[in-house]
């Protein structure tokens, strides 16, 4: 963004387009979207440095819906789209809206690669556990023995872990949060946005026609607090309506207990550290309801430069050392010789 | 002048007026190093040069098989020569395997240089020979030198302290050397390439300056040798030259290209055979602000360069046929979003994974046809190496113009061939005008993405601009706003659009031209496209002195055709029509069907390129059945 940009007030409505919202009424990308508009309009900075790009399904209609740049793009590929795009112009804020099939199942290389090169975009991944445009077949998170359209029978995929592969893929901010807590989505997404590298988010998002409740337990406001641990960084890991359950670790693994039975008090618990250890953000991802309560918030932050800052850089050097490409001196290569007028007889064309 | 050749000791001088000469050995001998730069001397001495280079697809195939045996020719001549020619003149063997494989293409009383230490008990059996062919007499119609190749080698770099391994490997140098005085080359250029390619290795330099000296000198004072030849320098149109791979003329032509244009070039690719040295070569040039990406695959490749197109730089995706076929969903984007792209396809033996270091031509269908949907796309194809930095020029003038995706057919042959170019003057090209909308053009200061300008065009608006806000994708449009559209009429006009639009390039190039015919009284015309060029052209030029007058049509534009190509048809209406290609007539059908011309087809599957007596002969075989039939 250039210095001269005047810094100016954005409301909300600066930041939606004029198309029809065609998500099922009820759908919980809806507040996803008023959340991202929300914290766009808090960001101040002007539409036009945006672009939203996606791939394909419910959630990558996301752009349409915003006035800023955007690439509605194919399935599975909005993260090398937005590489490239990143690549070329870092200058641009850059998101990505995926879901959990365009982004673990036909984009999962994708995934892979443009967080193990820390590109600086934001990736908001929907995570609705189902395929909903094409109504209702299970997806890579759907759990094992899940029955749908395509699985009368029940699945027999083992489900992965969205968090669990960013970080074998060397994701430098990974984070969870859910469509149903604005407050917690928004500063999340606020954190992911002043993130500089890959910033990997997976919402929680209900489809209320294909798969509704299936993340109740985390979504649900009057069961939440038994479920999900929100991390705060150095702070304990509780949880409970009255917050007196706590995390330990015990022997590498994790087990909840009650503060104040058995002798444990509030010292035993783990305390939260976004930028340690890789150790202890594996555990944080392997947490999974019903057994453990579920994380939600930061899991990981750590720095390292950017994709497109090393891509430049090299540039920027070579030139230096170089100075910039003489297209001339390219074009005549090595060796040359000269055919001279005398010589020349009807030629070669 | 020290050592261009003149033999001291007195041998007779043969005058040739071109020669072709196939080097070949294991993989590991270094046969397209020692081939490259026989090319290279000979160019820098005046002659014309083509040349082919034949590899096998395993980096190293067991040594001595014939599976594993590397082949470099070269034509050299006194005349401008398009093809690396039919027939061996000179086959240089460093073992038996070498010799089997390319014995069949060596002209009856042909010369054959032996390494005779590579001929021994186990590689005669590793090439399935059970009697020594040197002693056997087998040879007996061929001039055979049989040169100890190795043990000269070693004796000749004996005080520089390398290794017996190190040094062994230098015999390809002393190869090299012998074919030099034989052919009177001058060595200047390859020591020169010794001094720079082992700048930091001392013992190298000194070993492989050595044994090419030794090769040489082997060949003034051995009584192996009674003759030399020579051969002069082409008559070639005047003008500076270097020499150049069609691999590197895309390059450089599409860093020309990013200059002229004053947009930086980014470059996402996935390594495939033979594609990849054009991502070795633009890697290399960081310094033109050339961005590469080696991505996770080729889907990631095009996606990346497609979103960089769209942020304003030129995007450009290369790789070959499998590689394309993982593009077309993408491709299909490209079309619909209507953004600047090219695709380079340097074709190789298919299907699936086919013959991945051969030639082949048999992705036009693909190119042409191979999307879902009506999915029409500007392509244009490079008939030599040089010509490869021309089509990377205009493919970009054409992607940019139209606001379209480009492909950009090469193939395996011309990737790794070279011949000379008279090179332009980058003063003399012409810059590449592009304009990035930077206001509303609609009413109420609304922004009309597809909008479109008098060549069917939509603006191409930078993402960062106020007030130009606005999404694409997949989906279909509506036509002017740009906005998702379902509607039945307005998609049936968006077809026709992007139809119409693609066809317009015909009233943007030139006109076809025709060749070897300038009073239009040829007794039949020949199509062809890509790298048959040398072949057909060499057959048109022979056939000529054979009396026998040939028109030749030689296509860079296969999308839409050239706009006066219909004309070319009508013009040779009763003539008899041949297509050459290396697939099963696939221009011949794309002819056939849109001019209803009666294409007779030549086809040539084998992973080689055709011969200029495989056209000759299909050209008079055609002409005669027509004379039977009046
Ligand atoms: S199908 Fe499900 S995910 Fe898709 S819009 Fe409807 S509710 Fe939302």
């Amino acid at each position: 963004m250039s210095v001269t940009e005047q810094k100016r007030e954005y409301t909300v409505k600066d930041f939606g387009s004029d198309q029809d919202v065609r998500w099922c009424p009820g759908c919980g990308d809806y507040s996803i979207l008023s959340a991202v508009k929300k914290v766009l309009a808090e960001a101040g900075v002007p539409p036009e440095q945006y672009v939203f790009i996606s791939g394909i399904g419910c959630s990558s209609r996301f752009p349409y819906y915003m006035s800023t740049y955007g690439i509605h793009s194919i399935h599975g590929r909005a993260m090398a789209v937005a590489t490239g795009l990143k690549v070329a112009r870092p200058d641009l804020h850059t998101f990505v809206i995926t879901g959990d099939g365009d982004a673990l199942s036909i984009g999962g290389n994708h995934t892979i690669h443009t967080l193990r090169r820390n590109v600086d975009i934001t990736i908001l991944l929907f995570n609705n556990q189902i395929y909903g445009l094409t109504k209702g077949q299970y997806s890579p998170t759907s759990p094992f023995g899940k029955k749908t359209k395509s699985t009368p029978m029940g699945s027999l995929d083992q489900p992965i872990a969205p968090m669990a592969i960013a970080l074998a893929a060397e994701a430098t901010f990974m984070a969870r949060t859910i469509d149903m807590h604005p407050k917690h989505l928004m500063a999340t997404v606020k954190r992911a946005m002043e993130h500089k590298g890959t910033s990997f988010v997976e919402i929680y998002q209900n489809c209320n026609i294909f798969n509704d409740g299936a993340l109740a337990y985390a979504q649900d406001r009057k069961v939440r607090a038994e479920n999900v641990i929100e991390l705060e960084q150095g702070k304990p890991l509780l949880f409970g309506k009255d917050m007196n359950k706590g995390i330990v670790s015990e022997k590498g693994h994790l087990k909840a207990v009650r503060i104040g039975e058995d002798g444990i008090t509030e010292d035993d618990v783990l305390v939260h550290d976004e930028e340690d250890s890789e150790s202890y953000h594996a555990m944080l991802t392997r947490m999974r309801y019903p057994e453990l309560p579920e994380p939600i918030g930061v899991f990981r932050a750590i720095e390292r430069p950017t994709y497109e800052d090393l891509v430049n850089g090299q540039i920027e050097r070579v030139i230096e050392r170089k100075g910039k490409g003489d297209l001339q001196k390219l074009i005549v290569g090595r060796s040359t010789w000269e055919v001279h007028e005398d010589e020349a007889e009807a030629g070669k064309g | 002048m020290s050592l261009e050749a003149q033999p001291k000791t007195p041998k007779e001088v043969e005058e040739l007026p071109q020669v072709t000469i196939r080097f070949a050995g294991d993989s590991g001998d270094g046969m397209q190093l020692t081939g490259t730069q026989f090319t290279n001397a000979s160019a820098i001495f005046g002659n014309d040069v083509s040349t082919m280079a034949d590899f096998p697809a395993e980096i190293r195939a067991p040594a001595g098989t014939v599976y594993g045996v590397s082949g470099f020719q070269l034509q050299f001549s006194s005349s401008a020569i398009y093809t690396p020619g039919d027939v061996v003149d000179c086959l240089v063997a460093m073992n038996p395997a070498a010799l089997k494989v390319n014995l069949a293409e060596l002209k009856h009383g042909g010369v054959i240089i032996l390494n005779e230490d590579g001929f021994t008990e186990q590689t005669l059996k590793l090439a399935g020979m059970d009697r020594n062919p040197i002693k056997d007499g087998s040879l007996g119609k061929y001039t055979v030198h049989s040169i100890p190749m190795t043990q000269s080698t070693l004796r000749a770099c004996e005080e520089v302290g390398l290794t017996g391994k190190e040094a062994g490997r230098c015999k390809n140098f002393y190869a090299l050397g012998v074919v030099c005085w034989l052919y009177s080359r001058p060595l200047e250029p390859i020591l020169d390439f010794i001094e720079m390619k082992f700048k930091d290795r001392e013992q190298l330099r000194e070993a492989n300056k050595r044994v090419l000296r030794a090769g040489y000198y082997f060949g003034e004072t051995a009584e192996l040798f009674t003759r030399v030849f020579r051969v002069r320098k082409a008559h070639l149109p005047p003008g500076v030259y270097r020499e150049v791979h069609g691999n590197e003329a895309l390059a450089i032509g599409l860093i020309a290209a990013g200059q002229l244009a004053n947009k930086p070039i980014f470059y996402g690719s996935y390594p495939i055979t033979p594609a990849s040295d054009i991502l070795h070569e633009l890697a290399r040039h960081k310094q033109f602000g050339v961005k590469t990406f080696q991505a996770e695959d080729e889907i990631a490749a095009i996606c990346a360069a497609l979103g960089a197109s769209y942020g304003g730089a030129l995007g450009v995706t290369a790789s070959s046929g499998p590689g394309i076929a993982l593009k077309a969903e993408a491709l299909g984007l490209a079309v619909m979003v209507e953004l600047p792209l090219v695709v380079i396809n340097v074709q190789r033996g298919g299907p699936s994974t086919g013959l991945p270091t051969k030639v082949e031509q048999a992705d036009l269908f693909q190119a042409v046809l191979g999307r879902n949907g009506e999915c029409p796309l500007p392509v244009l194809a490079a008939r030599s190496p040089s010509d490869c930095f021309e089509v990377a020029l205009e493919a970009t003038r054409i992607a940019v113009k139209f606001m379209t995706p480009v492909m950009v057919l090469s193939d395996g042959f011309i990737a790794n061939s070279a011949e000379p170019w008279c090179f332009p003057n980058t003063g003399d090209l012409d810059p590449i005008e592009i304009e990035h909308t930077d206001e509303p053009n609609g009413e109420n200061g609304r922004f009309l993405s597809y909008k479109r300008d008098e060549w069917l065009a939509r603006p191409w608006a930078l993402p960062g601009t106020p007030g130009l806000t606005h999404r694409i994708g997949g989906l279909e449009k509506q036509d002017v706003t740009g906005n998702v559209s379902y509607d039945p009429e307005n998609h049936q006009r968006m077809v026709n659009l992007r139809q119409a639009k693609v066809d317009k390039v015909a009233e943007f190039v030139a006109e076809q031209e025709i060749m070897n015919d300038p009073d239009g009284t040829a007794e039949m015309l020949v199509v062809g496209w890509g790298s048959t060029y040398g072949a057909i052209r060499e057959s048109a030029r022979r056939l000529l002195r054979k009396g026998v007058r040939v028109a030749h049509v030689h296509l860079r534009h296969l999308n839409p055709f050239p706009r006066n190509l219909g004309a070319i048809f009508e013009k040779y209406r009763d003539r008899p029509v041949l297509v050459p290609e290396m697939n099963k007539g696939q221009l011949a059908t794309l002819l056939r069907s849109k001019y209803l011309v009666d294409t007779q087809h030549l086809e040539k599957v084998q992973g080689r390129p055709f011969t200029t007596v495989e056209i000759m002969d299909a050209a008079e075989e055609l002409l005669a059945a027509k004379g039977a039939k009046k």
